[in-house]
């Protein structure tokens, strides 16, 4: 159920956390099974999480639907997290955000028919000096501006 | 202006082993391995720099650092609070950024003084570039023989690692962070305990700020006093102080304390064009939010600001013209909370979804007349009441939107639109 790779990553984690103190790495475990499946988890792979750092699975599951970056349903190739908070609001986030669902033709929380991209609306990312921003993957687009927001969809694949 | 954090930020590669060493990083923790420093001659230097906890709470480093067990016979816990979370604040991300060995030394002189020989970073899931950035950093250190075991033949020995969170903002708070960094939901832990003495996986363990941490190695290099000197009597040192909202030029300024904010104001290039200074959040969005007049004659300082009657927080200074609407601009803060609200305590449970629903009505056009002393009694309700501080930062801005822009509120319910923006 979890890859080799996914194991050899997962292990680099639980060696930071005392003997017998595995669980700690079911945070960044769950991520990584979740990028291999298709950004999105289910009870199954909770399980097999839990089961590999060797917790109860109801514990693996609480995590799982506490944190916001876990998903339980399918979503897009490519999740965009537009900060709506204070500093971005007061720098038109909400206009730009309506402007990226035209765009795309998705409501937030909605996936474009190509399953490439959906949008979401998230708290304050802590890089309020760049308001507006929206994050992608791992990666930070700050001072977004209509033009800007464009660019980036457009080369999004 | 930065001189502390920030002060490498114009160098080649600032976060790079090399550009710390080359303006004097590691000396102090270099001294510490070669045994001319005693942990009681640092807490004292601490105690005299008035450095207070950069992550909200102000509380007095070096007296915080006095308290754990360190003669206990067991192992110890150092832990970093980079979860960086608070709507307005963005200065540890640069920190780690920019200037990751900072946090290192920090970190471990800390170790040593507490006789904790292991450290954790928890790093906001969402901070990435951070992330990869402090990881280097620690490659570049454990390669150099300054993090390990009998680190240069000496008794002293210090690991680091980083941990990554999973999004929730609650997981600043820190013993949810000690949840969290244990594999488990994030919910605020019941005190006392303190984690001085129940801590990380049960152990004593010390967290700071990754601004506090950041801010020793310096402090220790150049003296307690000397950092003191840079502030005003009750702050000591400079500050990390985001300026963002609607000013010209958004930025983080590592500046002294003390600073007027006016000056402040203009470092970040001023309100926007046309526009007149007409609310400020002086230090991140659960502190009480203040006039333009009242803020144009405060200074950035722990008593400064809390004579200007709010509070210096994180140092996250949202600047608001008089384009805002202040109803508008509470429900989001309000959604914020009821949103990141971990759901243990009744009061801020509820109470965060009271407050936020009766904003929501107000913005849609139902707004009641009762609905004013509704909001105030709420926030009233959970002020205080509540296991973690959470609550009271939901509660806070509330109150002092309200008090210092009742009539807003008052034509938003009478007129079902907004006094500002029609
Ligand atoms: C809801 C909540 C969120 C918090 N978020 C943070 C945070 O993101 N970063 C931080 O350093 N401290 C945060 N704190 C404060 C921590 O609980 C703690 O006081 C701090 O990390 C101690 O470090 P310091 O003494 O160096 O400031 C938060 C507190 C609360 C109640
Ligand atoms: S005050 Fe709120 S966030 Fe804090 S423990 Fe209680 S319910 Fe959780
Ligand atoms: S408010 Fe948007 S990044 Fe902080």
């Amino acid at each position: 159920m979890i890859s080799t790779k996914a194991q050899k990553q997962i292990d680099v984690w639980v060696a930071k956390y005392p003997e017998g103190r595995q669980s700690s790495a079911v945070m960044e475990a769950l991520k990584i099974v979740q990028a291999e499946n298709e950004n999105s988890l289910n009870t199954d792979i909770i399980q097999a999480v839990a089961d590999y750092l060797d917790m109860p699975g109801i514990a693996a599951a609480e995590v799982a639907t506490f944190y916001e970056n876990y998903n339980h349903k399918p979503v897009g190739k490519h999740t965009i997290r537009f900060c709506h908070n204070i500093s971005c609001m007061l720098n038109g986030a909400d206009d730009l955000i309506v402007h990226l669902e035209k765009k795309l033709g998705v409501k937030t929380g909605e996936v474009t028919k190509d399953g490439l991209i959906n949008v979401k609306k998230v708290e304050c990312l802590g890089a309020c000096v760049g308001a507006p921003m929206f994050q992608i993957g791992d990666q930070y687009h700050e001072n977004l501006t209509a033009d800007k927001i464009d660019e980036i969809v457009d080369n999004l694949k | 202006m930065n001189e502390v954090c920030f002060k490498n930020l114009d160098q080649k590669d600032p976060w790079s082993l090399k550009t710390y060493e080359a303006s004097g990083g590691y000396s102090v923790w270099r001294k510490i391995l070669k045994g001319e420093l005693t942990p009681e001659q640092i807490i004292g230097e601490l105690k005299t720099s008035g450095l207070r906890g950069r992550g909200g709470a102000g509380f007095p480093t070096g007296l915080k650092w006095s308290f754990m067990p360190r003669n206990a016979n067991m192992q110890k816990y150092v832990v970093c609070n980079s979860d960086e979370g608070e709507p307005g604040t963005c200065k540890d991300r640069d920190i780690l950024r920019f200037n990751p060995h900072s946090v290192i030394e920090g970190m471990a002189i800390g170790g040593f003084v507490m006789n904790a020989t292991k450290g954790y970073n928890y790093i906001r899931g969402e901070f990435m570039e951070p992330f990869y950035r402090f990881e280097e950093a620690l490659k570049e250190a454990y390669a150099a023989g300054l993090l390990g075991e009998n680190l240069d033949g000496s008794s002293v020995s210090f690991d680091l690692y980083s941990h990554l969170g999973a999004g929730a903002y609650i997981c600043g708070e820190e013993t949810a962070l000690l949840e969290s960094l244990e594999g488990k939901k994030g919910q605020p832990r019941f005190k006392p305990p303190f984690p001085a003495n129940i801590g990380l996986f049960g152990m004593p363990t010390t967290i700071n700020n990754t601004e506090s941490f950041a801010s020793v190695p310096d402090i220790l290099a150049n003296g307690g006093q000397w950092f003191a000197d840079i502030g005003v009597e009750n702050s000591g040192g400079c500050k990390l102080f985001s300026v963002t909202g609607h000013v010209n030029e958004p930025a983080n300024f590592e500046v002294p304390m003390g600073i007027p904010f006016k000056d402040l104001l203009e470092m970040a290039g001023g309100i926007r064009e046309g526009r007149t200074l007409k609310a400020v959040i002086p230090g991140g969005s659960s502190t009480p939010v203040l006039t333009a007049d009242v803020a144009m004659n405060m200074t950035m300082d722990y008593d400064g600001i809390e004579k200007a009657g709010s509070m210096l927080g994180a140092g996250s200074v949202i600047v608001m013209d008089d384009s805002t609407c202040m109803v508008e601009t509470l429900t989001r803060l309000a959604h914020f909370y009821y949103d990141e609200s971990c759901g243990q305590c009744t009061p801020c449970r509820e109470g965060t979804g009271w407050l936020y629903r009766v904003l929501k009505r107000i913005m849609d056009g139902n707004g009641k007349a009762d609905d004013i002393d509704l909001l105030m009694g709420v926030q009233d309700k959970i002020m205080g009441n509540t296991i973690c501080a959470l609550g009271d930062a939901a509660a806070m801005p509330v109150e002092s939107f309200i008090r210092c822009f009742r009539e807003e509120f008052e034509y938003y319910i009478e007129h079902g639109k907004s006094m500002v923006k029609g």
